[in-house]
């Protein structure tokens, strides 16, 4: 009787403690899965990256239905995460544009400090149901801009919007924060 | 085997005894309670009136961080598994917990824990500075990310999961393969089987804790980024891991209590519990439901719609079989001789008032209007509903009904009256005006306010303090009935039924060393 609640308890302990080291696995599962639900459904900006579907082909059908009956306007704002030391603009603050239209605007950074820093921007897309119909085609955020010390540059986003924006919306905000890559140096106080 | 319990701070120490571990766990939440309520005072004292008096803001954000911690991990769930311990091998004529040992080690861990989540608090020595966590007991990301001692946090709460998780494994081991000869699975007392579901919740859902607490460590201190926008993280996403946890753990907290009040309120109605196995699968279906409503508490984030619609839909389905439980109880009591002692008093203010702590979480389970109530005092309120007089009055319902089989002595009639009478006005004063003023718009985890909810900020303070207070008169009240009183027989109350209530008052330090038979 003894032996058999032993051994029944020890089997029970191995399963259970399976299962608990199962659901710590499953919560770092979670995050490729968080990833792929993203790039399912087009949230949290992954629909905007055009860069690897065929291109040329989908804007060249955009292109053909540019809406000049409506006009949205499309706001920049531009943020630094506070560890990094630069200075950071839009060229224009706003740009209206008819949707399917391709648009180029510039923005400008400049390296305060005396190193070279590599960083990374970072687009939001605001209100987030337009973030699927917000198209770019190049932009500074695909890429790590690597900016020697004290140097400055001019950077290139080139966009579209979608002709099937819901018809509600009539303004988009579109806003980047860079972030400094090197973490490390810049905890380094 | 013999009736010797050894003696000294030794018994204590390497206790492997079901019944002074379940000691154990109840003191320490005690102390955890009235520590977390001490922080609590602080709080309400801030709000009193409008402006910043008492404390500065960070404090302030220190000390609603630490009550939300203290009283979760330290007071409520400690609670549970002591009851747990004491109750479970007594209720199926068991001689012990399965793995003794490693319940010992289970709750030797608690205070560890609870050192190190404290400890922040007070380092360079001056305790007002507040240096311990102050970013919500949720810790969101990036906010918390920042807390330069975010290491003490993560070790806390790793302590406090394996301590969780070595109980849960104990207590399913336990109720798997040590009951009587009998006693089937759909014969065992309600509390058995609340607790068994809420072990299977335990090890499901802290190892989930356990990996996004892991994931901030590295975060900030390995170079890894999960939720660091720059790296490519998201912090959005911690908010889903956490709530994965988040979710289950608050019915982790008021499932054992469903328990208790279902073992309460038959006894003193003299019926059966209505519908033992719809109980049982109530039970099963609401542990089921809370793994897929999570982001119901992040509505405002930014989901598409078919998102918001499923997660509300699921959340509203919870409704069913909380209801089921509720129906049961009232049925239970409907046309029964019901006497009202104080378990039963504490029982009933359960039904009702968690009750309208169920109702008001259905409101917020309403996307549309999640988005006025999000984040203000109306969601203060409604935790504190299910978790003040739903959780914690369970606990304190167990301890007026078990305590004469604990210590073989009955509890004092009149201040125990009072105790009860005081905590139930006092603790609408303090938690009913926070629902007005939160639909009015005033946020949770500020200290300062528009003068407009200063009214009912006021009252909320004073019933706080009345709360406060009569938990004292529950310490003196406990002692006292350690020390003494009216002896209580073995049966205890008349028409109680279950194992536990076959032997001695108080139980001896052995029960059940021959398994008894269960017809």
């Amino acid at each position: 009787m003894h032996e058999e609640r032993k051994q029944a308890n020890i089997k029970t302990t191995r399963k259970t403690l399976l299962i608990a080291v199962a659901m710590f696995g499953f919560g770092y599962a979670l995050i490729p899965l968080y990833s792929v639900i993203c790039d399912v459904f087009g949230l949290n900006g992954r629909f905007i990256d055009l860069q690897q579907t065929d291109k040329a082909e989908y804007i060249a059908n955009v292109e053909k239905q540019v809406d000049t009956n409506r006009t949205i306007r499309v706001e920049f704002l531009t943020t630094l995460n506070k560890s990094l030391n630069w200075e950071f603009k839009a060229m224009q603050n706003t740009v209206d544009v008819h949707p399917g239209k391709v648009t180029e605007v510039m923005f400008y950074a400049k390296n305060l400090t005396g190193r070279k820093v590599i960083a990374q921007a970072v687009p939001s897309v605001s209100p987030g149901t337009a973030n699927k119909y917000f198209s770019k085609m190049e932009c500074f955020c695909f890429d790590q801009q690597t900016f020697e010390a004290g140097e400055a540059r001019n950077m290139p986003l080139r966009f579209y919007v979608d002709p099937n924006l819901p018809k509600r919306i009539k303004t988009i905000s579109l806003g980047y924060t860079f972030f400094d890559t090197d973490r490390k140096v810049a905890s380094i106080k | 085997m013999s009736d010797h319990a050894p003696t000294g701070i030794k018994r204590w120490l390497f206790t492997t005894n079901h019944k002074d571990i379940g000691t154990l766990y109840l003191w320490f939440s005690f102390i955890m309670l009235l520590t977390g309520g001490a922080m609590a005072m602080v709080i309400r004292a801030e709000l009193l009136y409008p402006g910043v008096q008492v404390v500065d803001p960070n404090f302030f954000n220190m000390m609603t961080t630490m009550h939300g911690l203290i009283m979760v991990f330290g007071a409520i769930m400690p609670a549970m598994v002591g009851l747990a311990n004491w109750l479970i091998p007594m209720m199926i004529g068991a001689p012990d917990m399965a793995l003794p040992r490693m319940n010992n080690w289970s709750f030797w861990i608690l205070p560890g824990a609870a050192i190190l989540l404290v400890a922040p608090m007070f380092i360079g020595g001056d305790f007002l500075a507040g240096q311990g966590p102050a970013f919500g007991w949720t810790f969101y990301e990036p906010l918390s990310g920042q807390y330069g001692n975010l290491a003490f946090f993560v070790f806390a709460v790793h302590l406090l999961g394996f301590s969780s998780i070595m109980g849960s494994i104990n207590i399913i081991a336990t109720i798997l393969n040590m009951r009587a000869p009998g006693m089937t699975l759909m014969k065992m007392p309600m509390f058995v089987w609340t607790w068994l579901i809420t072990a299977f919740l335990l090890i499901a859902v802290m190892p989930v804790l356990a990996g996004v607490v892991t994931m901030m460590l590295t975060d900030k201190y390995f170079g890894t980024s999960f939720f660091d926008a720059a790296g490519g993280g998201d912090p959005v996403m911690f908010q889903h891991i956490f709530w994965f946890f988040g979710h289950p753990e608050v019915y982790i907290m008021i499932l054992p209590a469903f328990g208790v009040v279902s073992q309460i309120i038959p006894t003193f109605s003299r019926k059966k519990l209505f519908g033992y196995a719809s109980m049982v699968y109530a039970t099963a279906a609401i542990a089921f439901l809370s793994f897929i409503v999570w982001a119901h508490h992040m509505f405002t984030v930014g989901m598409p719609v078919a998102g918001e619609l499923y997660f509300m839909y699921a959340t509203v389905m919870i409704a069913v079989p909380t209801a089921v439980k509720v129906f049961n109880w009232t049925a239970t009591m409907w046309k029964g001789a019901l006497t009202f002692e104080i378990p039963m008093l504490w029982s009933i203010a359960f039904v009702f008032l968690f009750t309208i702590g169920g109702f008001t979480g259905l409101m917020l389970g309403l996307a549309p209007v999640d988005f006025q109530y999000h984040d203000t005092y109306f969601v203060v309120a409604h935790f504190h509903y299910v978790l003040v007089t739903g959780a914690l009055f369970g606990i304190i319902a167990a301890f007026y009904y078990w305590v004469p089989k604990w210590t073989g002595n009955m509890y004092p009639p009149l201040l125990s009256k009072i105790h009860f009478w005081v905590s139930l006005v006092s603790v609408n004063v303090l938690f009913f005006p926070q629902h007005f003023v939160g639909l009015a718009g005033m946020p949770r985890r500020i200290p300062d306010y528009a003068v407009q909810f200063a009214d009912w900020n006021y009252w909320s303070s004073i019933g706080g303090f009345v709360f406060g207070l009569s938990q004292i008169l529950f310490l003196y009240i406990i002692i006292k009935t350690i020390k003494g009183g009216e002896k209580a027989t073995d049966q205890v109350w008349e028409s109680a039924e279950g194992l536990e209530w076959t032997v001695a008052s108080p139980a001896p330090y052995h029960t059940f060393a021959t398994p008894p038979e269960v017809k």
